[in-house]
């Protein structure tokens, strides 16, 4: 089955019309050197067979552990209705709405999606959408770099290791500088930080809540890097701006973040979505598609993508990036998200979000040898200090049913024995009491 | 249609997530806390079902449209790999999970899909072995150049030049710029093949690269494709394969075999995953011998007791390209496809795209120019510079075709064609859409003879008309603004 509607007059049809005798003299182009060496292909399995073969794969994975398990990625719900609109194929169908008039729909979408970027982080421009996370943060530090003629940056290590190595591995062909600040008591600190900032900075690179779940108001940082002229970009996990104060309430000039909590299954790490917004002044400057509002000649409003001179199509090697395909049917997952959710429903989703983890810090707090950090304050993440090896600690756990956590001592020397440990609103009371039991045995 | 902000109610709610069952906390103190809120709208579940449902029905779309957009194989997307993507097993699995200790034997269903996967590609191919990180074509060029890097820089040697044809997608250049390198372009010859004079000028020692489409982005197979990749290696630069036009040489010929060093696949596009309104593709990269242990961490292996498992010890690799193991829902859809397609059927797919494409070409050669008259692959590429004389350009061509019910061909692409047409049927539209179309393009070049302006007025037939794209881009209106609806 290779879902071809061609019979066999049909085939001898065209190809009379071509003008040649059979398909492979279409192939002629090829040279005979130049046939495959081997073509070991499995023979054709019918639609029940791989569905068949796919559904037993499917239950090799265990998703019935009780995921406490964050760093960046969230196990939230998804109301039904996300699936429904996002699984209309006249979405997942189409592509690139390069021609407005057949579609509008699209077009509308993302430009709703962009509204809701600008809200939910309060700056002034975002784009269509970039891959992930870690590239947009990637992409945001180009930006600043083009923006200030500088290639200096200062880079708290409260940042997501994962994209910190991203963004060394994106540069390792690039001269550019960094300099890591340190987390002291889970934040950043700021007199390394201050220290560092100087004229040759394009950019201070923070995320809030940072890896170990503390919040932070970066305003006087933000303040103090504007100062020297340089850009402050923040990561952000767009949950907790139900309630944490926005990047552009504090002065960042770009943030960025990880779309996949607002209605994106965790999918084994993707498709996901990078979003990014920008202040007014940085929009040439952005990658990516973006939507704009205009009129038909009719004086009708209509939706088109636009500024496409920083583009790849237009501009090439002078683009001010590579992207061509991105996450557009993630970012209409998130428009829906939100929407169904609206204003009240987002605030609601922080606020459960929070009272977990701080009822989860609560009951921990009473296991003998848990110390809850309590430096510095949390959203829906904290660290706990275990008296042995979280390692350890996450594999019993495993056995008992649980994915209880991220052991820090992966990603930061010296960490063996701190747990990092995620509440979102799926977690019940009953949930966070059975894990402090059972952490309790295993300890 | 009226935006979604502008349905709001102040009162109404969408979804709510019940009591919290643990009551509440101490509140978090107020310096961290917003105090602009969001502007959202406010809604019911159905007002927001059917604001997106409208919506989704202002757009042509593969399974409403024939939608033969060059370069993009807009080909049919099969509905079980949708069902096999959304099945709990795979979606709801955090992706940390096999980093945890212990952790690795609770995602065996999905290591195992990255990993069969990987070895159908390089089957498919030719190539040694694949990562399966990067998240679209461009990502994957850019991943590619990064690995031509790292293998330089552990030769000991400083190169500074990629060479693209001027043939060549956007990203192609664009890519090799972002990873460090300036561009060299190499102009196509009237024969429509790269400039093979020109080309060899550049073959110096400060070469690092050349980048290819083959079949190129005019949909032709270029004979002297080896003879170009072996003057290239003969001063030791690599050969990267944009693999975009893969689907016409599925079982035909492989990237591998002609000497390609490295390549990427779009998955969205040869292997039926949707395009999603743009995204999410995926373009998992393949190399041969020479790069493997440049490949982005962590890779996945299988071990001796047949288990699968995640490996990041690879000391010169080039590190993270991606969060995790790539667009896992979209890889596992290609899987899927391939699986039921079967060595037979991918060959089928790449001998009717071929056969639909060259239909189209000899149907429609006598009403349009077609600057290289040659048997073509997957793609023709038409030029409708007669018609402009009249009036009627590609831009015209395309919104009259969108009024006839066709999504219209690539037309801002490839730059060496004025006024291009660049035509992609793929192998599961049938010959009487292929027909209808064709009708429709022959009429449009009657219309061009007799009556451009029937032509240039279009569309008339849509929700719209063409839109002022000089005042979106002079006076940006990038979203909605809360204005007197939300008081702050
Ligand atoms: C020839 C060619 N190369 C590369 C790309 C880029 O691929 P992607 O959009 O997946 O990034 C495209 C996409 O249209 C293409 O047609």
């Amino acid at each position: 089955m290779s879902y071809i509607p061609h019979t066999q007059e049909d085939i001898q049809e065209v190809l009379q019309v071509i003008g040649v005798k059979n398909i492979n003299e279409l192939f002629k182009d090829i040279p005979a050197a130049l046939s495959p060496k081997s073509f070991k292909i499995p023979a054709s399995k019918s639609e029940f067979e791989v569905t068949q073969a796919l559904r037993k794969l499917s239950l090799k994975n265990a998703t019935g552990l009780v995921n406490f398990v964050g760093a960046g990625f969230y196990d939230h719900f998804i109301p039904a209705g996300v699936d429904a609109l996002a699984g209309r194929s006249e979405f997942y169908t189409a592509y690139t709405p390069y021609q407005p008039e057949c579609s509008q729909g699209w077009l509308q979408a993302i430009y709703e999606y962009q509204s809701i970027i600008c809200q939910l982080t309060g700056l002034d421009v975002s784009n269509a959408s970039l891959y992930d996370g870690g590239t947009a943060l990637f992409e945001a530090m180009m930006m600043a770099i083009r923006q200030t003629g500088r290639n200096k940056i200062i880079l708290d290590s409260g940042v997501n290791l994962i994209y910190r190595t991203m963004l060394y591995t994106y540069t390792l062909n690039l001269s550019v500088e960094f300099v890591e600040i340190p987390v002291v008591h889970g934040q950043s600190s700021r007199g390394e930080l201050l220290k560092h900032l100087d004229d040759r900075t394009a950019a201070v690179i923070l995320q809030n809540p940072n890896f170990f779940g503390a919040v932070d108001d970066h305003s006087d940082i933000v303040n103090e890097a504007h100062k020297f002229g340089a850009l402050a970009i923040a990561s952000v996990y767009p949950v907790s701006l139900g309630m944490l104060k926005a990047p552009g309430e504090m002065g960042f000039d770009i943030a960025t973040g990880e779309g996949q909590s607002l209605g994106i299954p965790l999918s084994f790490g993707g498709p996901y979505l990078g979003f990014m917004a920008v202040k007014n002044e940085l929009v040439r400057q952005m990658p990516g598609r973006i939507v704009g509002a205009t009129v038909d000649s009719g004086g009708k409003r209509g939706f088109v993508l636009t500024l496409q001179t920083r583009e790849q199509h237009i501009r090439r090697q002078k683009a001010t990036s590579n992207i061509c395909s991105n996450e557009a049917l993630c970012a209409l997952r998130a428009a829906v998200f939100v929407s169904l959710l609206g204003r009240e429903g987002l605030k609601e989703l922080a606020a459960h979000n929070y009272q977990k983890a701080e009822f989860a810090k609560e009951e921990l707090s009473r296991v003998k040898g848990v110390a809850v950090k309590r430096s510095s304050p949390t959203f829906n993440e904290f660290t706990v200090l275990l008296p042995k090896s979280a390692d350890e600690v996450v594999r019993r756990m495993i056995e008992k049913g649980f994915a209880c956590g991220f052991p820090l001592g992966k990603f930061y020397k010296g960490m063996d024995n701190y747990l990092l440990i995620a509440v979102t609103e799926k977690r019940t009371k009953e949930e966070i009491v059975r894990l402090t039991d059972s952490l309790e045995a295993v300890l | 249609m009226k935006l979604i902000f502008e349905k709001h109610k102040e009162g109404r709610r969408g979804f709510s997530y019940g009591d919290c069952d643990v009551g509440k906390a101490k509140p978090l103190a107020e310096k961290y806390c917003r105090k602009r809120q969001a502007h959202l709208a406010c809604l019911s579940e159905l007002d927001v079902i059917r604001h997106y449902t409208n919506l989704s029905r202002l757009n042509y779309s593969v399974d409403t449209n024939f939608y033969p957009l060059g370069s993009c194989t807009m080909k049919y997307n099969p509905k079980f790999c949708e069902q096999i993507a959304s099945l709990d097993g795979f979606s709801q699995l955090h992706p940390l999970l096999p980093q945890l200790s212990g952790g690795g034997m609770l995602a065996q269903g999905s290591l195992e899909v990255l990993y069969e996967s990987e070895k159908l590609l390089c089957e498919i191919t030719g190539m040694s072995a694949f990562t399966m990180q990067p998240l679209a074509g461009a990502h994957g060029e850019l991943t590619g150049v990064m690995l031509i890097a790292a293998y330089h820089k552990n030769k000991g040697s400083r190169r500074k030049y990629v060479i693209v044809p001027d043939s060549s997608h956007g990203t192609n250049p664009s890519s090799a710029a972002i990873a460090g390198y300036e561009v060299v372009v190499i102009p196509t010859g009237s024969d429509g093949y790269m400039d093979l004079v020109e080309y060899k000028k550049h073959l110096t020692e400060e070469l690092a690269a050349v980048m290819l489409t083959c079949p190129d982005t005019l949909g032709i197979f270029n004979p002297r494709i080896k003879e170009i990749a072996d003057l290239a290696h003969a001063c030791g630069a690599l050969m990267y394969y944009d693999g975009a036009n893969l689907n016409a040489m599925l079982g035909k010929c492989r990237p591998g075999d002609i000497g390609f060093d490295v390549m990427h696949i779009n998955l969205h596009k040869t292997f039926a995953t949707p395009h999603g309104g743009g995204g999410p593709g995926a373009g998992p990269v393949g190399v041969n011998e020479k790069l493997i242990e440049f490949l982005p961490i962590s890779r996945v292996i299988r071990r001796a007791d047949g288990t699968f498992a995640l490996d990041y010890h690879q000391p010169k690799s080039i590190g993270y390209i991606a969060p995790f193991y790539g667009n896992f829902g979209v890889i596992l859809k290609a899987y899927a496809y391939i699986l039921h397609l079967g060595r037979e059927g991918l060959i089928k797919a790449a001998e009717i795209a071929v056969l639909n494409a060259n239909y189209c070409q000899a149907k429609l050669k006598k009403y349009y120019d077609l600057p290289f008259n040659k048997t073509c692959m997957h793609e023709c590429v038409f030029s409708a510079s007669r018609q402009a004389k009249n009036g009627v350009h590609a831009l015209d061509i395309a919104k009259y075709l969108i009024d006839r019910g066709f999504h219209p061909p690539t037309i801002y692409f490839p730059l060496i064609v004025k006024e291009a047409l660049m035509i992609e049927p793929t192998e599961t539209e049938s010959k009487e859409t292929i027909d209808a179309f064709i009708e429709a393009m022959i009429e449009i070049a009657r219309l061009a003879e007799e009556n451009p302006s029937a032509v240039t007025a279009a569309p008339l037939r849509m929700p719209i008309k063409r839109l002022d794209e000089v005042r979106a881009a002079r006076q940006p209106d990038l979203n909605w603004k809360p204005l007197a609806l939300f008081p702050d």
